[in-house]
């Protein structure tokens, strides 16, 4: 199994946000994670992507469990194994699209010129490549978000409402290059929408709810 | 309506209570720096006034003889011709705490208000205490407390000029050893009928009394060199507040933005604004006041240690000073907030409603920005030069230091940014290639803390360089200034014939060293003798002459002259030489004369003593065998009746001597210290200030697998490489600075120039300090980060920011 969360509990403070929660998800699949504004996903994904830690329950990815982890380890877990997408700020800003793209691949050693080379022609940045974050329209910055999720060829994609910032037509866009490419790349892809539109697209479906996933 | 407008403003200031710490003691330590000069230099000037109104309160016209000192005989004859004057003699006596300067005056023919006659009718045992062989010194208490323990009587007064000491006249002479006066006082009131001058002393003239100009205008130099450090302090810590009133107004455009919104007009916006600023200005302001006073105290001591040294001006050692200046340290702490703030005002004042609310990228590189800032440098730099060709005098030279100082500072960013593009060249690793790409966009927002840096640095290897090539040529000079191993002072000349007898075949050589002084080209100079003898053959700091310099002076011909008074003349060997006394004499030799303020003119010993026949024929140099030195001076004392006093060895003499100088540098020492340490806490604060905006930088990267811990070690590397890149562009500029300062400022502040030498190990102490210092200061925030929970990085990705 390339991800596993098992009864995940995490409050903050005195709000229990997760309360138990449980999913699983292998290589080449898509599970869209759907919920009310402040349900909790973005909190789900960030734990299942090692950024935030859990209060209790365990989450293994490809079999490596986290809560045994320190700084070190888990930092070390989202260079190699995971491909992060955020709903916005997500690029570097002193670095160009170019090396924004090639970053965490060669930050992970694992620098591959030619699928860098297909996915900005496929991304549509050859043009862009110079250029930096701040002078890219909103679609062009995540579409450089996904070329650099998809640079190093992670088997764990994690993208947070990738589209919520972007209007209808550029989000369709975006959504369609992050499909394509996560199937060429054969990862598993975790996505957070609210959109249920979005989420019909996706193989499997999770709805969160006063902490807890129901189908 | 103001009252919520200031609640909602001041609101930001608790949140960011850093940012108000930072604000404050920025504009504290500018404050602090320059009033503390202030209050120095006022100190100083005050002494001058009371030193000069001592006699006469500083109105009454005197007369001086051109010839120098007035015989009692002329004093008894202008009496007795119906002239209403009274006599003044002064010298320097030596009491158990130091020199001081010693006034004779005669109280019951004084001025009406002469301060020290009517403190001598006043002091207890009324007149009768000071006139007369038992009669008293009356001084300040501090002045006072030097003489305590002397041969005389020391009565301590409040309100007499600092530093110097009074004395009835027939008891001033004896203290001197004189049976002359210096000058005659004329009282504002004269009877109706009375000879005229010319026929009753034809040879005196009348004259303004000396006033606090003339002593001013002898240190002027001084306190310009002090004030443009206090300036120069003063401009480094406006760095830190235009940066942290900078961020504050950024941080809260978006609320300054709302609240227009909702119907504040942009006038009262400005108006709470400024109030609030005013606020700040006032409370750093009496912080920085307060401070000033704390530096001036502790530097206060040393300055006027120097001032007595180098220009003979008595300066009291403490500070009394007026409400005047502590308003007008306020008034600066307000102008300088001003000033530091018109920018971020203007902001305010054009703000729309409708204006972004998103913060503009404050620390972005800016290009257009950063071209502005070459072209002002450039400019800066062709005032400076344009000062530096076609000026003249002090004002010049230290507008051809500002000049170069700001377009330094000016071209900082431009010249760091173009460093870290070569360093970034270069490919390595992922995190490398980001390291320099990240450590280039820091830049502008550091810039400001990095330019007082800039400057700082500068300044100190500047000055630094300047001190010590100062010191190692000095210290050379008095090697070869005093040659002789022992310098004796007879107290008549007939204990200096004794003494010559007693001397005679017990010494290589006694060189007679006897002075007068005189007016020489318009200004009061000193003119001694000097025989022919291998001693100055071999040693005399000659820096030109003629060949047969020596020769000639053996031969009764010609005078050499100190550097001073040949730039100040533009003499150069073979020159007339006008003396006074109407003769004239031939210039053949320049010689360096560091430390003196005055004029000195040498001439062969012969000529000395038929032109001033009354010279005093008292002072000696004796070459002898170094290990013999005891033994003569002991012998001197049992057999001839010298007093240890008046016996100095080589040794004490230069020691001596580089004291003064040593005081002279650590007043500017000190200054250099403060104003490191300035920039020091403008780094501190700017990284602190940065900090939170660096999230939006520092979180992606993190996200993508780099732990706080390495990211907080970069931060630090970075801020150390930033401080070492503008240490190493800091020393041409020091350098530079150090030039002006040897062969520009000291020329015409002190009328000589001194070679430059490099101190390369210097350089390397104060590269590692400034490294250290910024290390020092980055690992504050860097251990903040490191420590920072993840959910503030994670923040950075939402909606929220
Ligand atoms: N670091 C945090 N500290 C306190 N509360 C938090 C933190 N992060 C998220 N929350 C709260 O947890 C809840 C869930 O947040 P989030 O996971 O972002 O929801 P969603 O992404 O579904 O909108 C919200 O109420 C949010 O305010
Ligand atoms: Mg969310």
């Amino acid at each position: 199994m390339l991800l596993d969360l098992k009864d995940i509990r995490k409050s903050f403070g005195e709000v229990t946000i997760l309360d138990g929660v449980s999913l699983s998800l292998d290589r080449g699949e898509t599970l869209a994670l759907t919920g009310d504004s402040g349900s909790g996903k973005s909190t789900l994904l960030h734990i299942a992507g090692a950024l935030e830690p859990f209060d209790t329950g365990e989450v293994l990815i490809n079999g490596k469990a986290l809560s045994g982890l320190g700084d070190a380890g888990r930092a070390e877990i989202r260079r190699d194994a995971i491909g992060l997408i955020f709903q916005q700020f997500n690029l570097i800003p002193s670095l160009d699209v170019a090396a924004n793209i090639a970053f965490q691949a060669r930050l992970a050693g694992r620098e591959d010129k030619d699928w860098t080379a297909k996915l900005i022609e496929r991304l549509g940045l050859s043009d862009h490549l110079g250029k930096y974050p701040e002078e890219l329209s909103g679609g062009q910055q995540q579409r450089v978000a996904i070329g650099r999720a998809l640079a190093g060829r992670p088997p764990l994609v994690l993208a947070d409402e990738p589209t919520g910032n972007l209007d209808e037509a550029t989000g369709d866009a975006v959504m369609d290059l992050l499909f394509e490419l996560t199937e060429t790349s054969g990862a598993g892809l975790l996505m957070v929408t609210h959109s249920p539109r979005l989420a019909a697209r996706a193989g499997r479906r999770l709805h969160l709810r006063h902490g807890t996933l129901t189908e | 309506m103001t009252w919520p407008v200031l609640q909602a403003l001041l609101g930001h200031w608790r949140r960011h209570p850093f940012q108000m710490v930072t604000l404050i003691l920025g504009l504290a330590l500018a404050t602090a720096l320059w009033s503390g000069v202030q209050a120095i230099n006022a100190e100083a000037r005050a002494s001058y006034d009371r030193a000069a109104s001592a006699i006469g309160g500083g109105q009454a016209d005197e007369l001086i003889s051109p010839d120098g000192p007035i015989p009692l005989a002329t004093y008894a004859a202008l009496r007795r011709a119906g002239w209403r004057v009274s006599p003044v003699v002064e010298g320097w006596v030596d009491g158990p705490g130091g020199r001081v300067r010693l006034i004779g005056i005669d109280p019951l023919s004084a001025p009406p208000g002469t301060p020290a006659a009517m403190a001598a009718v006043g002091i207890e045992g009324g007149i009768l205490s000071f006139i007369g062989p038992q009669g008293a010194l009356l001084a300040t208490p501090a002045t006072a407390e030097r003489l305590e323990g002397g041969s005389r009587p020391v009565r301590a007064v409040e309100g007499l000029a600092p530093g110097l000491a009074f004395a009835d006249l027939p008891n001033a002479l004896a203290l001197l050893d004189r049976q002359d006066v210096d000058r005659l006082v004329i009282h504002p009131d004269q009877p109706l009928r009375q000879s005229p001058l010319t026929e009753v002393a034809p040879g005196l003239e009348r004259a303004r009394p000396a006033t606090a100009d003339d002593l001013g205008r002898l240190t002027d130099s001084f306190h310009l060199n002090l004030t443009a450090f206090g300036l120069l302090s003063f401009a480094v810590g406006l760095f830190i507040v235009n940066g942290a009133v900078g961020l504050a107004f950024e941080q809260r455009r978006p609320m300054f933005r709302t609240l227009r919104a909702l119907g504040v007009s942009s006038g009262r916006l400005v108006a709470t604004v400024v109030a609030e600023l005013l606020v700040f200005a006032l409370v750093a302001g009496l912080i920085g006041v307060a401070l000033g006073y704390l530096i001036a105290a502790a530097l206060l001591p040393d300055v006027a240690a120097t001032l007595r040294g180098l220009y003979g001006a008595a300066v009291e050692g403490t500070l009394t000073l007026s409400p005047v200046w502590w308003l007008s340290g306020l008034a600066i702490a307000v102008a300088g907030t001003a000033l530091a703030a018109v920018t971020s005002l203007w902001g305010v004042a054009r703000l729309t409603p409708l204006a972004s609310a998103r913060p503009r990228a404050w620390a972005r590189a800016n290009r257009q920005t950063m071209l502005a800032q070459l072209a002002a440098a450039l400019l800066a730099l062709m005032i400076a030069l344009g000062a530096g060709v076609a000026g003249h005098g002090l004002l010049s030279g230290f507008i051809l230091l500002g000049g170069l100082l700001i377009a330094a500072a000016l071209a900082l960013p431009a010249a760091l940014t173009g460093l870290l593009a070569l360093a970034g060249r270069q490919r390595g690793t992922a995190l490398r290639e980001w390291f320099w790409a990240d450590t280039r966009q820091q830049v502008p927002g550091l810039s400001l803390a990095l330019m007082a840096l800039l400057l700082a640095l500068a300044a100190n290897i500047g000055v630094g360089t300047m001190v010590q090539s100062f010191r190692d040529t000095f210290t050379g000079w008095l090697d070869q200034r005093l040659a002789s191993e022992l310098y004796v002072t007879a107290e008549t000349e007939a204990q200096a014939a004794e003494m010559l007898d007693w001397l005679d075949g017990r010494t290589d050589a006694v060189l007679p060293i006897w002075d007068t002084e005189g007016e020489v080209l318009g200004a009061p100079a000193e003119i001694y003798g000097v025989v022919d003898h291998p001693t100055y053959r071999d040693n005399w700091p000659l820096l030109d002459a003629v060949p047969d310099v020596w020769d000639r002076i053996g031969a009764g011909q010609g005078a050499l002259v100190n550097e001073q008074l040949a730039r100040r003349e533009g003499l150069a060997p073979g020159d007339p030489l006008p003396m006074p006394g109407g003769w004239t004499t031939e210039v053949t030799g320049i010689y360096s004369d560091y430390g003196n303020p005055l004029g000195q003119v040498i001439l062969p010993n012969g000529v000395l003593i038929e032109r001033y026949p009354d010279v005093d024929r008292l002072n000696f140099g004796l070459r002898i065998d170094p290990a013999r030195v005891d033994e003569i001076t002991a012998g001197l004392e049992d057999e001839v009746g010298l007093p240890p006093d008046n016996m100095v060895d080589q040794a004490a003499l230069k020691a001596f001597s580089l004291d003064v100088f040593e005081r002279t540098f650590a007043v500017t020492g000190a200054l250099n210290v403060l104003t490191l340490a300035v920039a020091g806490v403008a780094i501190l604060t700017s990284l602190l200030t940065l900090a939170n905006m660096r999230l939006p930088q520092l979180a992606p990267v993190w996200a993508l697998g780099v732990t706080r811990d390495w990211l907080a070690r970069i931060e630090l590397l970075r801020s150390v490489i930033l401080a070492a890149l503008t240490f190493v562009l800091a020393i041409p500029v020091g350098l530079v600075l150090a030039w002006v300062l040897l062969a520009v400022i000291n020329v015409e502040a002190f009328g000589w120039r001194l070679p430059m030498h490099l101190y390369p190990l210097d350089w390397l102490w104060l590269g590692l300090l400034s490294a250290a210092a910024a290390g020092l200061a980055g690992l504050w925030p860097a251990r903040r980060l490191a420590s920072r929970p993840p959910s503030d990085l994670i923040r950075v990705f939402s909606n929220e920011r």
